[in-house]
């Protein structure tokens, strides 16, 4: 009898311990699927919070918010088409610098460089990419606008600025700040990070796809033409538009060299600014009028918007790729 | 008869000279462009390369001639004095980087531990995936701004706790994707020997996989304090900034992004030098980090 009532009594346990178990399951699967919803709610919070803030300005100006070339925190007029048209066009001239060469470093490190430097030269163009953007911001304002004023606008000025058609976009005074120095150091700053996905992303070709071109007797361009490309094309296309999107949003390394002029110029020479300077440079002001505050929100919503309409296509053209890799 | 077939031999060869000569032809062609967009493609990797050597050489020149024990021990200065250093930016800047971290890497983890373990595969997994890539990419003006309408308005001031919420919103992405991306590395059969031998789920998942994925964890999470300690615009609207030593997580704090954003603006040369001062410890903190991060696993990239 003791001997059974050891087993019974064993069960008993047993039984306690499962329910337990079970109910610390439930527990840590609620948790972590808790953890996991915050990171869904987080980005409907801010788009929300975006929204609610702008309401007012959104309702004052309705449409004309986006049209309207008036920024005048004076009288409470406020238009953004300006720092909309800045953060359009730095973050163009960013891409159309950024895109060749990103591509030329993605190239070399994948077919060209010899195997001792592909490993050293990616890990540095991936560190490159991890350096804060204030400090490309820094260089920008330090170095880079009283070289651009000094040597490089005067004779583009006195050049570029004479032709027909497009002159007016190199013609202007030589101060070193502008939408063109802010489009080079945007560049400049995302060189690293394109270049860095591309190159991940050319790895993933199948070598005996390209050994059997190489076998073939195609050249390394071909190989890069005719294979790569065509295997990696959304994938390519996807980062790309994630380097747009980071341009876009990016606030540091443009504040300090736009100049923060809501005066439009198609000049490329003459200082603007871009949404996220405008609302960097304006906000501490801004308390003072509940509408100014509303309006630099709803700025932030605007740019949201377009970058949202530029990465969620990035990332399913990314996607595809992950997925044919089969990871 | 026979000077006709001459003649087809003739032009036979001619026609085989000829076909050799454009097979020739082409192949030097091709061996050309392929020498010049080789050429290209080395030139312009050197020419990215060489504006970042530029600009890294500028900020190691310029923070090192502004290096100095001050730094460490001094306030940043008020207008117009010429000494002082960076001792309660940097002091906030840990702080609410730290905190920042304490908040953000466990939920970062948890989340990551869901849709490794418990999502994967399912259409609620690839939909939260699909967010958080989205949130890691997006623009951090917005997350601040998101978080001063959280936290700052409502309940009356800037606050360091605010900055640090803002950063933890910034970390969270970068520690979810590699937690699920190294969850995804440990073999499958490490689960089934668990789970054969009944141990429940849960210490399955902090006893066994947690474990065997952690130093990718702690890369991931190395590399979000690499790019959160550099972060500028979201502390602009949260923790603000703060001339004097100050603890109180409720009340505006002294941190260095900020600090490099105000002195660098200025036009007293030696605010200047401290933002460069500031620059250089946040570049050498971040490259140092990210090295680090590196030699601990095998590098994945956490923002494809």
């Amino acid at each position: 009898m003791p001997f059974a009532t050891t087993l019974a009594v064993n069960d008993q346990r047993l039984a306690a311990i499962a329910q337990q178990d079970a109910r610390k399951d439930r527990a840590f699967a609620w948790l972590t699927g808790l953890a996991a919803w915050s990171v869904f709610f987080t980005l409907l919070a801010t788009i929300g919070t975006m929204f609610w803030g702008g309401r007012e300005a959104f309702s004052t100006f309705g449409f004309g918010f986006i049209t309207s070339s008036t920024w005048d925190p004076v009288n409470l007029q406020f238009g953004a088409f300006v720092p909309i048209y800045g953060t359009l066009v730095t973050s163009v001239i960013a891409l159309v610098i950024a895109v060749p060469i990103s591509f030329g470093i993605a190239v070399f490190l994948t077919e060209l460089a010899p195997s001792w430097m592909r490993r050293p030269v990616g890990t540095a163009i991936e560190l490159l990419a991890g350096i804060p953007s204030i400090v490309y911001g820094m260089w920008g304002l330090f170095v880079l606008v009283p070289f651009l004023g000094e040597h490089v606008f005067p004779w583009v000025d006195a050049n570029l600025g004479q032709l027909w058609l497009i002159g007016p976009v190199f013609r202007g005074p030589p101060l070193g700040v502008g939408m063109g120095t802010a489009g080079l150091v945007l560049a400049i700053m995302v060189i690293p990070f394109i270049a860095s996905v591309l190159r991940e992303v050319f790895l993933s070709v199948p070598s005996q796809l390209k050994e059997s071109a190489y076998a073939l007797g195609s050249t390394t361009t071909e190989v890069v033409w005719h294979i790569v490309l065509p295997y990696t094309r959304s994938a390519s296309i996807g980062a790309i538009f994630l380097g747009l999107g980071r341009a876009l949003g990016e606030t540091m390394a443009v504040t300090f060299v736009l100049g923060n002029s809501f005066n439009f110029s198609p000049s490329l020479l003459d200082p603007g600014t871009s949404i996220t300077a405008t609302i960097a440079n304006e906000f501490a002001e801004a308390s003072i009028s509940p509408l100014y505050e509303s309006s630099l929100i709803a700025l932030a919503f605007v740019l949201f918007m377009v970058v949202l309409a530029v990465l969620i296509p990035a990332k399913l053209m990314l996607r595809q790729l992950a997925k044919r890799a089969g990871t | 008869m026979s000077a006709n077939s001459g003649q087809v031999a003739q032009s036979d060869s001619a026609r085989q000279i000829s076909k050799a000569d454009f097979a020739e032809r082409r192949y030097r062609k091709r061996k050309i462009i392929n020498g010049v967009m080789l050429t290209l493609s080395a030139a312009a990797a050197l020419f990215g390369l060489f504006w970042l050597g530029w600009i890294l050489w500028t900020t190691l020149g310029k923070g090192a001639a502004a290096m100095s024990l001050s730094l460490f021990t001094e306030m940043t200065p008020p207008p117009g004095v010429e000494s002082g250093g960076l001792a309660n930016a940097i002091f906030g800047s840990m702080l609410i980087c730290a905190l920042g971290t304490a908040m953000g890497a466990p939920i970062g983890v948890a989340a990551g531990v869901y849709l490794a373990e418990y999502a994967n595969h399912t259409k609620r997994g690839e939909a939260i995936r699909f967010i958080n890539d989205i949130l890691l990419s997006a623009p951090s003006i917005v997350l601040g701004l998101f978080v001063y309408g959280l936290l700052v308005k409502p309940f009356g001031g800037y606050s360091a706790i605010a900055g640090s919420v803002a950063l933890a919103l910034i970390i969270i992405p970068v520690v979810v994707r590699t937690t699920d991306e190294m969850l995804k590395l440990v073999p499958t059969q490490m689960r089934e020997a668990a789970l054969s031998l009944g141990i429940p789920l849960w210490k399955m998942n902090i006893q066994i996989l947690a474990r065997a994925a952690w130093p990718g964890i702690l890369t991931g999470i190395l590399l979000g304090v690499a790019r959160i300690s550099g972060e500028t615009a979201p502390l602009l609207f949260t923790a603000l900034g703060n001339q004097y030593w100050s603890t109180d997580l409720t009340a505006p704090m002294a941190n260095l992004p900020k600090v490099i954003n105000d002195f660098a603006m200025s036009p007293f040369e030696y605010w200047n030098s401290l933002a460069w001062a500031g620059a250089f410890l946040i570049t050498l903190f971040v490259l140092a980090l990210s090295l680090i991060a590196r030699t601990l696993s095998a590098p994945k990239k956490a923002d494809l």
